[in-house]
């Protein structure tokens, strides 16, 4: 193993990781968005709704993400949607994550018990009112530990923008071991450093639902 | 550059072999991570902690890290210890040990959950410990846990779009090349991402039918 190597390109990576980080935020929240938006669509009064929603989870849940990239970016300025490839690459991931936290939210939503919503609606609450301060507030509760798994996956996930040359942790690794043939280092010093941003994140969303926790 | 589709008819040979490809990696890459993943589930439970301890530091590393680098470490790793395989190959171990570490979690967790009376009883009628883990353990723990490993071959399906990053000539890639002749991006890719589609659903479909009949075997 070449140490020397690994102490001379570390810097490169470090830098690399940042961006990684950044892609990953970026495309959580717009994920967390798309989620929530087709969670809503999904479980709609109107059949309209109903289906767009449908379709949203089924089809950005049964193509590859990285098809969904290459239709996007190389795609895109045909029909006039010129972007750069780091926006490409949030959006891209953004809206396929949140094809299956919509599956994770709409599942929090229908795990709460039925009484309670007949409960509010005895009480005099509207559907919204219902929504808003007696089912939301319980399903949040159960779709922290879902949707970590949903997050975790997607980090791993942002490697994909490598293929449109975002030069994020996959891409310098790729790069060197181009330029260098020693891919066991180049997989050890970015691996590594992916490890520890799934290893802070996961920790950061355990204690958030340790927090949510009422008892 | 308005859309035209009527590019695609030259190329659909192309886009079916690609599609016949993608089958096939995904079909070899889910038997080596069905039989990868028993394997390694018998490890984690069962070897001594010197073989126990570096493979939960492998898997711990295949889980934690994403496909792609595992696809250039294998790819090019193995090249430089003098093993140059076919990239073909290379996707197949790779997505194959990808998916076998996920498969491998979700066997541990049913072999545990197989009734402790169960491998008593093999061993009360004289079967030796690995015998009664083969004929009796092992097959009851891999009956009830085969609706999840479907949904990780669907979820492996869909990464084998990853191999044409290494140069495997499959559905991606047979994309990519009638792009580079036409510069036609959007229409070949989402003619790959309709041929993805279906191959998915049909999965699906056989996911459901092999579910009912454990179902009803039960």
């Amino acid at each position: 193993m070449d140490i020397d190597l690994m102490l001379r390109v570390y810097p490169f990576f470090i830098e690399a990781a940042w961006v990684t980080i950044q892609l990953s935020v970026l495309t959580t929240v717009l994920g967390l968005a798309c989620g929530t938006l087709g969670a809503m669509a999904r479980m709609s009064r109107l059949l309209v709704f109903r289906m767009i929603g449908a379709v949203y989870v089924s089809v950005f849940r049964g193509t590859p993400a990285l098809i969904q990239l290459f239709i996007l970016y190389f795609g895109g300025p045909q029909i006039g949607l010129q972007l750069d490839a780091f926006t490409a690459g949030v959006i891209g991931l953004g809206v396929n994550i949140g094809a299956y936290m919509t599956e994770t939210i709409r599942g929090a939503i229908i795990a709460i018990d039925k009484g309670q919503t007949e409960a509010a609606r005895t009480v005099g609450m509207s559907r919204v009112q219902t929504m808003r301060y007696v089912i939301l507030p319980q399903a949040a509760r159960l779709m922290i530990r879902p949707l970590g798994v949903n997050i975790n996956a997607l980090i791993k996930g942002t490697a994909l923008v490598a293929a449109i040359s975002v030069i994020e942790l996959t891409y310098t690794a790729q790069r060197f071991i181009g330029s260098t043939y020693k891919p066991f280092e180049m997989f050890l010093i970015s691996g590594a450093l992916y490890m520890i941003i799934i290893y802070a994140t996961g920790r950061g969303i355990a204690w958030l639902d340790r927090k949510a926790q009422i008892v | 550059m308005s859309l035209d589709f009527t590019v695609i008819p030259p190329f659909i040979g192309v886009i079916l072999m690609g599609a016949l490809w993608t089958i096939a990696i995904t079909a070899a890459s889910a038997v080596l991570s069905f039989f990868g993943g028993i394997v390694f589930a018998v490890v984690a439970l069962y070897a001594p902690w010197v073989i126990r301890l570096p493979f939960r530091a492998f898997a711990w590393l295949f889980m934690g890290t994403p496909l792609l680098l595992q696809l250039f470490l294998i790819y090019f790793g193995l090249v430089q210890i003098g093993i140059d395989l076919p990239a073909f190959a290379a996707g197949v171990i790779g997505l194959g040990l990808h998916f076998a570490v996920y498969n491998s979690e979700l066997i541990q967790t049913s072999i545990l959950a197989v009734d402790k009376g169960q491998m008593e009883a093999a061993r009360t009628i004289g079967l030796s410990r690995s015998q009664a883990l083969r004929k009796v353990v092992i097959p009851q723990a891999v009956r009830d846990v085969i609706p999840p490993i479907g949904n990780n071959m669907i979820a492996l399906l869909k990464d084998s779009a990853l191999v044409s990053v290494i140069g495997v000539s499959e559905l991606t890639l047979s994309a990519q090349l009638a792009i580079g002749r036409t510069y036609r991006p959007f229409e070949f890719y989402v003619l790959a991402a309709v041929v993805y589609y279906i191959i998915n659903l049909g999965m699906e479909a056989v996911q459901r039918r092999i579910e009912r009949r454990i179902k009803a075997a039960r």
